[in-house]
């Protein structure tokens, strides 16, 4: 027989269209300077660290397998690394934030031995621990305030708007070199060792993916990410303590983001970010409430829907923004012409025989 | 010298507060396999619900135990049955996350409803009372009440674990829960069964720490990780191990005080993480 006409690709019309919408949106992000007010830039800046520290604890949890309930350590490392090299060392600001992402780096690696002993759950609250002695460590570091913290005062010799303007923009940079990072990375080799991880770790090993190597990969990258968050973000509000650098709640907003979003999904952690924020405005005014509704739509979200909003988009009308699996696309003499995932492979094998 | 032995003494009876914070999450470890990162979070709760009784009739705190114990009992058997199992599944981190999302409700609900003020149970003089043994030592009334109560505590769960019927239970689920499924071991209930006791255990720990210290809705994390790190120290698989595992944690913490306030908390982490570099599995470590 002839064969049917087939080519296999990863984009359909929708994802086309995606990726247009994403250079808009990024494009429409590097303008914000030339419109916006510092209120709406500052306020920015907050919600991209968030979604940046989402996608790396989605790198971690829903690509990696994962769960750490410590990123704050890397996030704290990046931060007070500006302190160090900014404020004590002379450097300029914002030369220093890529070193914060460096510092968490090099802090990742050199715990990696540790942490990397347990474990699910054992990991979890190890990294928590982890996170806890980074805290404790830097709190007794006077050149460093100590447990009460310090100032940025060196950005006080950096005028006004320049400061406003560069830390933006530095955020914004983040966020976009992040988000094509982690999509580029997915679509290669690495990618889809991981994304097998992600389905079973036990079948992965058994085709040759170096389960460890990989995992300690992403853990390495996540902790990088982290870092320039804590730079960018601490750079923006002119202030750290041990506090709020090693605050739990940095993980405990990733982990909400994500899994209310679409753990383990690309498009997830954008749509958890907009609930995050979105929620918080409506709540501002109800304190510890806040609080308690997020975390009962997450738990609500892993029991009863484990695939967070945009898996339960994308398997009710397989739609993909962001496709990273390869379609099968007929053309010519098949049954019919029709755009479908793997399931049609068999077909096609039938239509040769 | 004397000192030291006095911190090293101080620290024994510290590890069996820390113990009573341990074995509950040691036997849902052990039976699931299931981190509960709630689990401090789930302490602080009890010693809220104590709270209430002894605020409103006087209740000794010791006695107030009693009936929050059996109400964590219960809710924590309803917890599993109801949500938690649910999450037991294919995905090793849907319990983990479900246990996380109900910690930050749990504490965030206590502060909405207690906000920071920090709250603790008074004892009276048996909170203050010592017996001098010499050399300038005293060893605490109550710290030696908390001490032989987790004892007596570890005594009787393993007895339950080795001679009753719903502990032979327990065990072969821990083993391989889908065989004993066969044998008509229900997982489900086994699991509900071993959050419950869990939970009674922490609500002995969270009143005991109340008297001992005081607590706020934000206590939650440091308990779970003071219990995870007993567990760790002591290897799993070994309610024995835990308690040891406490002990030990609870000596560095009181020793690394002695040598500079503020790290004694370190110190313990530290310890922690020298066991787990130089022995994973732990110090105790035995397969049930």
């Amino acid at each position: 027989m002839t064969g049917v006409a087939f080519k296999v690709s990863r984009n359909t019309r929708l994802s086309v269209a995606a990726v247009w919408g994403g250079v808009a949106a990024a494009l429409v992000l590097v303008s914000v300077p030339l419109w916006g007010s510092p209120a709406l830039m500052r306020w920015a800046v907050e919600v991209m660290c968030y979604l940046v520290l989402a996608q790396m604890w989605n790198l971690m949890a829903g690509y990696g397998g994962l769960m750490s309930v410590g990123l704050q350590a890397f996030v704290g490392v990046g931060a007070y690394s500006i302190f160090v090299f900014a404020q004590h060392m002379g450097m300029h600001p914002f030369l220093a934030i890529p070193l914060g992402g460096v510092m968490a780096a090099i802090a990742a690696i050199a715990t990696a031995p540790l942490v990397f002993r347990m474990r699910g759950g054992y990991f979890a609250i190890g990294t928590w621990v982890l996170a806890e002695v980074f805290r404790i460590i830097f709190s007794n570091i006077s050149l460093l305030g100590g447990g009460s913290g310090q100032s940025l005062t060196v950005m006080a010799r950096i005028d006004r708007s320049t400061r406003e303007i560069g830390v933006y923009l530095i955020a914004a940079g983040i966020l976009i070199a992040a988000s094509l990072a982690i999509n580029l990375m997915l679509r290669s080799r690495f990618g889809l060792g991981l994304t097998a991880i992600r389905d079973s770790e036990d079948a992965a090993e058994s085709q040759g993916v170096d389960v460890k190597a990989l995992k300690l990969q992403v853990y390495t990258l996540a902790s990088f990410g982290a870092g320039l968050v804590g730079a960018v973000y601490f750079t923006s509000i002119l202030r750290i303590s041990p506090n709020a650098a090693f605050d739990a709640n940095w993980v405990v907003a990733s982990v909400f983001i994500v899994v209310i979003g679409g753990i383990g999904t690309l498009e997830g952690p954008i749509l958890g970010t907009a609930i995050f924020f979105a929620l918080r405005w409506l709540l501002a005014d109800y304190g510890a409430w806040y609080w308690l509704v997020m975390g009962a739509v997450a738990v609500a979200v892993v029991v009863f829907a484990p695939a967070g909003i945009w898996g339960y988009v994308r398997a009710r009308w397989d739609l993909q923004l962001l496709p990273l699996q390869r379609r099968l696309i007929l053309s010519g003499r098949g049954p019919q012409r029709r755009e479908t995932g793997l399931e049609f492979t068999g077909d096609a094998e039938a239509g040769r025989m | 010298m004397l000192e030291w032995l006095d911190a090293v003494i101080q620290g024994v009876l510290l590890g069996g507060l820390y113990a009573l914070f341990a074995i509950g999450l040691s036997i849902t470890y052990g039976v699931m396999r299931v981190v509960n990162i709630g689990h401090g979070d789930f302490l602080v709760l009890a010693a809220y619900l104590a709270l209430w009784p002894v605020m409103q009739f006087h209740l000794h705190p010791f006695l107030a135990i009693v009936p929050v114990a059996a109400l964590m009992f219960v809710f924590g058997y309803f917890l599993q049955r109801v949500l938690l199992n649910r999450t037991i599944g294919p995905n090793p981190l849907a319990p983990l996350l479900a246990t996380f999302g109900l910690a930050i409700i749990l504490r965030n609900g206590l502060q909405q409803i207690f906000h920071s003020d920090s709250r603790s149970f008074q004892i009276g003089q048996l909170g203050t009372d010592s017996i001098p043994v010499g050399g300038g030592i005293a060893i605490g009334v109550f710290p030696s009440i908390v001490f032989a109560v987790a004892i007596a505590l570890t005594v009787l769960v393993s007895l339950l674990f080795t001679k009753t019927s719903i502990g032979v239970a327990l065990r072969a689920t821990s083993d391989d829960a889908e065989t004993a499924g066969l044998m008509g071991i229900r997982a489900r209930h086994t699991y509900g069964i071993a959050l419950a006791i869990s939970f009674a255990l922490i609500a002995v720990g969270g009143v005991f720490a109340g008297v001992r210290t005081t607590f706020t809705p934000e206590s939650g994390p440091s308990a779970l990780l003071f219990a995870f790190e007993a567990v760790v120290i002591g290897g799993m698989g070994s309610l024995w191990g835990t308690f040891m595992g406490a002990v030990i944690l609870g000596v560095a913490q009181t020793v690394g005080a002695k040598i500079a306030i503020g790290i004694g908390i370190l110190a313990g982490h530290l310890v922690f993480l020298a066991v787990l570099f130089f022995k994973p599995t732990g110090l105790f470590a035995r397969t049930l």
